[in-house]
């Protein structure tokens, strides 16, 4: 991990990944979608609408994937003072929002036809909602000090606290009677989903953590060069 | 223990001196309190319904608002660097700032409390599950409020910015604190919110003095 520690080495680790994560994405998202659009059966209660659960859930996944990368890159900041753990942080957390704006807004749009309303104050979507407004506060910490270095501890102090979040998503289906539906892929007794639909979310899920990599190994390559210039036109002021 | 309660006394201390300042935390929470029965109308049984939650969001704002005084002063003046290099570790220091805000914010709210209930037609059965609600959830938000306030310290926009990232932490104190009330409207037992609101403030307690101190660390570094 130190040895990443130098921007030069990371960026270089960070081009080496770049084209398979952009590769993999784009043949994992293009199979995926023709899968759950397409060669996948609609469900016998849900019908077609069935579909948009493949974009709902691994978008779910991916925005607490998210947050538990950057609370991870955080401490790594702040235990090791790490000096490009803090760039993948900060990087992550438009992404993770993104994601999590994607989960709420689907499941929002296949709530109204299944469950007749847009928003139930249920315990699941409640705590994915804190999620985005966390996302949004480390953002705005992110950006809130004149001294960049302050910003970056500070949020990563805020991310680390935030994390506690993240497993009362996961379980809120368990510790309350939510409208949302208990895990029914990642279970201790195996996926209770039928393998014609379990094809298109796994590709799905694949596909979303390439795109992932792929637009964080861009943010922090333009976030890296960004320092650059900032320390080139103040050596040159 | 000794500086414990020193750095509590002092706060006290300039709390007093400066008592508008919790006089008007305290304006400010009766005053939302009050905006509810014009908003939404006066009939007796839609208040009465709504109460309990109105108290509490208002106890929310109105804690906050005093939040981002905890560290601020001291962080100006630099008495923080002080308490920072101290032989005391800072987290004692976290927790003696929260309880110092605990005792000038928390608690002028519980006891205003039920005056705001006589005001929002709260049924009588609700009166002891608000009050110890409150009582159990008001040091978790200080505490919490704590981690937000030393974050903030040093920021361009303080107050807005301290609202974004420590509201949404709020939120289970809020859901638990209006569901004990509830629940001994409905005659249930309000005994397992309780409970949790107890528990949340004892996780409050062990866990916040770590990162507020390592936010205090950093601002003054």
């Amino acid at each position: 991990m130190h040895r990443f520690a130098n921007p030069t080495r990371f960026v270089a680790l960070v081009r080496a990944v770049q084209p398979w994560a952009a590769g993999i994405a784009l043949v994992t998202l293009a199979a995926g979608l023709w899968f759950s659009l397409i060669a996948s059966p609609a469900d016998y209660q849900q019908g077609e609408t069935v579909r948009i659960m493949y974009v709902h859930v691994p978008a779910a996944w991916m925005a607490m994937f998210c947050y538990s990368s950057m609370a991870g890159a955080s401490a790594v900041t702040l235990v090791w003072r790490h000096a490009v753990a803090h760039v993948v942080a900060r990087a992550t957390a438009p992404i993770g929002a993104s994601f999590t704006f994607l989960a709420l807004a689907t499941g929002s749009l296949w709530g109204k036809p299944m469950w007749g309303t847009w928003w139930v104050w249920d315990a699941r979507l409640t705590s994915v909602l804190i999620l985005l407004f966390l996302y949004l506060g480390y953002m705005a910490i992110e950006n809130a000090f004149d001294d960049r270095a302050r910003g970056s501890r500070a949020a990563a102090i805020l991310a680390i606290v935030g994390a506690v979040n993240v497993p009362i998503i996961k379980f809120s289906v368990d510790w309350w009677n939510t409208l949302h539906q208990p895990a029914s892929v990642v279970r201790l007794d195996g996926p209770a989903i039928h393998p014609s639909m379990l094809t298109p979310l796994v590709l799905m899920a694949v596909g979303y953590t390439a795109l992932y990599l792929w637009i964080l190994a861009l943010r922090v390559r333009a976030d890296i060069n960004m320092s650059k210039v900032r320390a080139l036109t103040l050596r040159g002021a | 223990m000794n500086s414990f309660s020193a750095l509590i006394a002092r706060d006290l201390r300039l709390a007093c001196r400066q008592a508008s300042d919790s006089l008007t935390v305290l304006a400010f929470f009766i005053l939302v309190t009050v905006l509810f029965p014009l908003a939404v109308g006066p009939e007796p049984g839609i208040l009465a319904r709504i109460g309990a939650g109105v108290v509490w969001v208002a106890a929310l704002l109105a804690a906050m608002l005093s939040m981002d005084r905890m560290f601020q002063s001291d962080y100006d003046d630099g008495t923080l660097e002080l308490l920072v290099a101290a032989p005391i570790p800072l987290e004692i220091v976290v927790l003696a700032k929260a309880s110092a805000h605990w005792l000038t914010t928390g608690v002028p709210l519980i006891a205003a409390a039920p005056l705001m209930g006589v005001l929002l037609n709260l049924e009588p059965e609700g009166y002891g599950a608000l009050l110890l609600a409150l009582a159990l959830g008001t040091p978790s938000l200080s505490l919490i409020g704590a981690v937000g306030a030393a974050l903030i310290l040093g920021s361009r926009r303080g107050g807005a910015l301290l609202s974004l990232l420590i509201l949404p932490l709020f939120v289970p104190v809020l859901i638990f604190g209006v569901a004990a009330v509830e629940a001994s409207l409905t005659d249930v037992s309000a005994r397992p919110q309780l409970l949790i609101l107890a528990a949340l403030a004892l996780a409050a307690l062990a866990l916040t003095p770590w990162p507020a101190a390592a936010a205090l660390r950093q601002a003054v570094e």
